[in-house]
């Protein structure tokens, strides 16, 4: 049933914003399957929130046109729309009770009977006590679940999350991503989520959007992203990346083999992104917990067929779970490296010479045109 | 290692030392209400114990005043000059309303379409402050004067025969007739009721606007439900600035009105300045004052805006 109904389809078209001289967001075409949870990530100021304002109606775009389903709903009032926002920093109506807030949509769309709906909608949510309290009164975790039951009620082909987690602390966002995670599954509805946490969209969504100046730097489910980045950005605005300039030496088989900094990397043919003929440039990169260390005096207990490149411990951090280090080597003077705590090898101190290794399958390249940095700044969050 | 576990204890300072700050720090809060308090006490109690006393005196101008506790003195005030009493409730509310219902759309504008011509309207709702109340009261003697553009546009269009009609203007005049002391009222008090509900128009957040068309409000129910809901608090400070002055107003009344339009400022001013009847005066100006309190309690009470303030 779910797969022939397509009326919770999110269709855009070509759509951009400009403001003035200013382009919010480039024409940009995306579909959202009825019934999955979709995330748009990126820095603030990248256009995430401009697009779903312009679902939602609160924006008018410049061009394009927003479907849903089979509706043309671009020339829609936010008012006509079936479609539903939670707001960040929620948006409740202060002079009303919490009773009356979820019940809102519903009286304006003049159904009369509302209690049995609200209630159940507040169980829903766990605040069935504190129906008659004002917002102000409650914390602000109660206040986003506000939010939500307000927004769920009303069934809307789609649901419009803005920053919906942002003004909680950290425990209480997590609990709550799982909390929004278990109601979407459970209402079915399409759930489109704006964020600029990228942890929050890879545990929540199915599919995940990186928008970056106003365009989508790539869309996929969050392992895949994480796993095959095909930008600079996303390579490093998604978790870390250690990316490394190449030049292309030779094909052998399915991988190319690439110098870099006076030794040879491997990278297999269909992981890499850009065109790469001998003699080009590419960047390659790992990511951080791919990588194994080891101190130089047992660099020949090393497996044959390893991408090696050596260095010195510039910096170790324990943190618990695992180390984190960072290794000066001739190709990147901050190639950051997390190891477990399984056994800790007590020379791995700042200072020591030691081996960075690992399964070459792991890198991925990139077009070496970009920017190496992009991205980088914009993830401290 | 063991060493490191404790943490250094922090430093205490003497007692000696924090002592004397503290109790300048208890005292600094007084200290600064007493220039106030002062100014209040000599300006505002001290008068009001002083008319009290008048008000209970009996005798005349050449024998002296005594206090002969004589609140007949009430009594015979509110039962000679109930009309006037009630004239200037009617009149204060009819402009209150008036200046509400030309006040809000203005407000309203002001804070949320005037965008970057916000402040220039802002001046130009203050800026008839910077002339004299009386200079801006006379004007309106001209601009209402009979025979006057206006008055011909309105004779013109027979609203004149309706509001004469109405007993609001009585023939060719609209001068010297409850209209043009509603008018007077209404013009002077305008920016008592525009600044607060500006004021409190523009604490709202935007995203309730937009959240209310979220939630499938059209405009007009979101300012229905919404925006006017929230801006109560402006609108009873608004009235309240608004409606308090106008009813103890005797300026517009004196230059825009006739002797039938006399309020019970007027009242109080004669009874003061010309016939000198002091203690009728004290407690005409009691009477007002009780009268008014007693409304404010219960407006205050029944509009419910405690917890919005």
């Amino acid at each position: 049933m779910k797969t022939t109904d397509n009326s919770g389809d999110v269709r855009l078209s070509g759509i951009s914003k400009t403001y003035g001289s200013f382009t919010a967001v480039h024409p940009l075409d995306l579909t959202v399957p009825q019934g999955s949870f979709f995330a748009l990530l990126g820095a603030s100021g990248c256009g995430k929130t401009t697009t779903l304002r312009m679902i939602a109606g609160l924006e008018e775009p410049t061009s394009g046109t927003v479907h849903l389903g089979d509706q043309d709903v671009t020339a829609l009032p936010p008012y006509k729309r079936p479609v539903n926002t939670v707001f960040q920093s929620y948006a409740l109506f202060p002079h009303l009770d919490i009773f009356e807030n979820v019940a809102f949509g519903l009286r304006r769309r003049g159904i009369k009977s509302v209690k049995k709906q609200v209630e159940e909608m507040l169980e829903l949510v766990q605040l069935g006590e504190q129906a008659r309290k004002k917002p102000h009164q409650l914390s602000g975790g109660q206040q986003q679940r506000v939010a939500v039951a307000r927004a769920l009620i009303n069934h809307p082909k789609v649901l419009l999350l803005d920053e919906p987690l942002g003004a909680l602390d950290l425990k209480l966002r997590r609990q709550m991503q799982l909390e929004l995670k278990r109601i979407q599954t459970e209402v079915g509805i399409t759930f489109v989520h704006v964020t600029h946490d990228q942890e929050e969209a890879m545990t929540m969504a199915d599919t995940v959007a990186v928008m970056n100046a106003g365009r989508v730097e790539q869309l996929g489910s969050p392992a895949d992203l994480y796993e095959n980045p095909q930008t600079t950005f996303v390579a490093n605005f998604l978790g870390t990346s250690n990316l490394i300039e190449t030049e292309v030496d030779t094909k052998s088989g399915d991988d190319i083999v690439l110098k870099a900094g006076g030794g040879k990397l491997l990278l297999p043919s269909e992981r890499c992104a850009a065109p790469a003929t001998a003699g080009g440039r590419v960047l390659i990169g790992v990511r951080p917990e791919k990588i194994s260390i080891t101190h130089a005096d047992d660099a020949g207990t090393i497996t044959e067929g390893r991408n090696r490149i050596t260095g010195k411990i510039a910096d170790a951090s324990f943190i618990g779970v695992s180390t984190q280090y960072v290794i000066d080597t001739p190709v990147c003077d901050e190639f950051a490296v997390y190891a477990q705590n399984v056994e800790r090898d007590g020379r791995l101190v700042p200072g020591a010479d030691v081996v960075l290794h690992w399964n070459p399958a792991h890198t991925f390249g990139l077009d070496a045109a970009q920017d190496i940095d992009a991205g980088i700044e914009e993830e401290a969050v | 290692m063991a060493t490191l576990t404790e943490a250094p204890p922090p430093l205490t300072p003497t007692a000696a030392e924090t002592k004397p700050p503290r109790r300048r720090g208890r005292l600094t809060p007084y200290l600064l209400l007493l220039p106030g308090l002062l100014w209040l006490f000599v300006f505002f109690a001290l008068p009001m114990i002083y008319q009290a006393s008048t008000s209970v005196q009996t005798g005349s101008l050449e024998e002296g005043y005594k206090v002969t506790w004589h609140f007949a003195t009430y009594w015979n005030a509110l039962s000679e000059y109930w009309p006037q009493f009630l004239r200037s409730l009617a009149y204060a509310a009819s402009a209150t309303v008036l200046c509400l219902l030309l006040g809000y759309p203005l407000a309203y504008l002001i804070a949320f379409r005037a965008g970057r011509w916000k402040n220039l309207v802002m001046i130009l709702v203050i800026a008839p402050f910077f002339t004299s109340f009386l200079i801006r009261t006379l004007a309106w003697k001209t601009i209402l004067a009979d025979g006057g553009p206006v008055v011909g546009a309105l004779n013109s269009l027979h609203v004149l025969d309706v509001t004469s009609w109405l007993g609001w203007t009585s023939g060719d005049r609209v001068l010297a007739t409850p209209l043009a002391v509603v008018c007077g009222l209404t013009y002077n008090f305008l920016p008592f009721m525009i600044l607060p509900l500006y004021t409190s128009l523009e604490r709202i957040d935007g995203r309730l606007h937009e959240a209310a068309g979220d939630l499938y409000a059209k405009p007009w129910t979101t300012f229905r439900k919404v925006t006017f809901p929230l801006s109560m608090p402006g609108v009873v400070s608004g009235t309240l600035l608004t409606f308090i002055p106008a009813s103890g107003d005797y300026v517009n009344a004196e230059l825009l009105g006739s002797t039938d339009t006399r309020m019970i400022g007027n009242v109080i001013q004669t009874q003061f300045l010309r016939i000198l009847d002091y203690p009728t005066a004290a407690a005409l100006s009691f009477i007002l004052m009780a009268g008014i309190l007693i409304m404010v309690t219960v407006y205050i009470r029944r509009s419910g805006t405690e917890d919005l303030v």
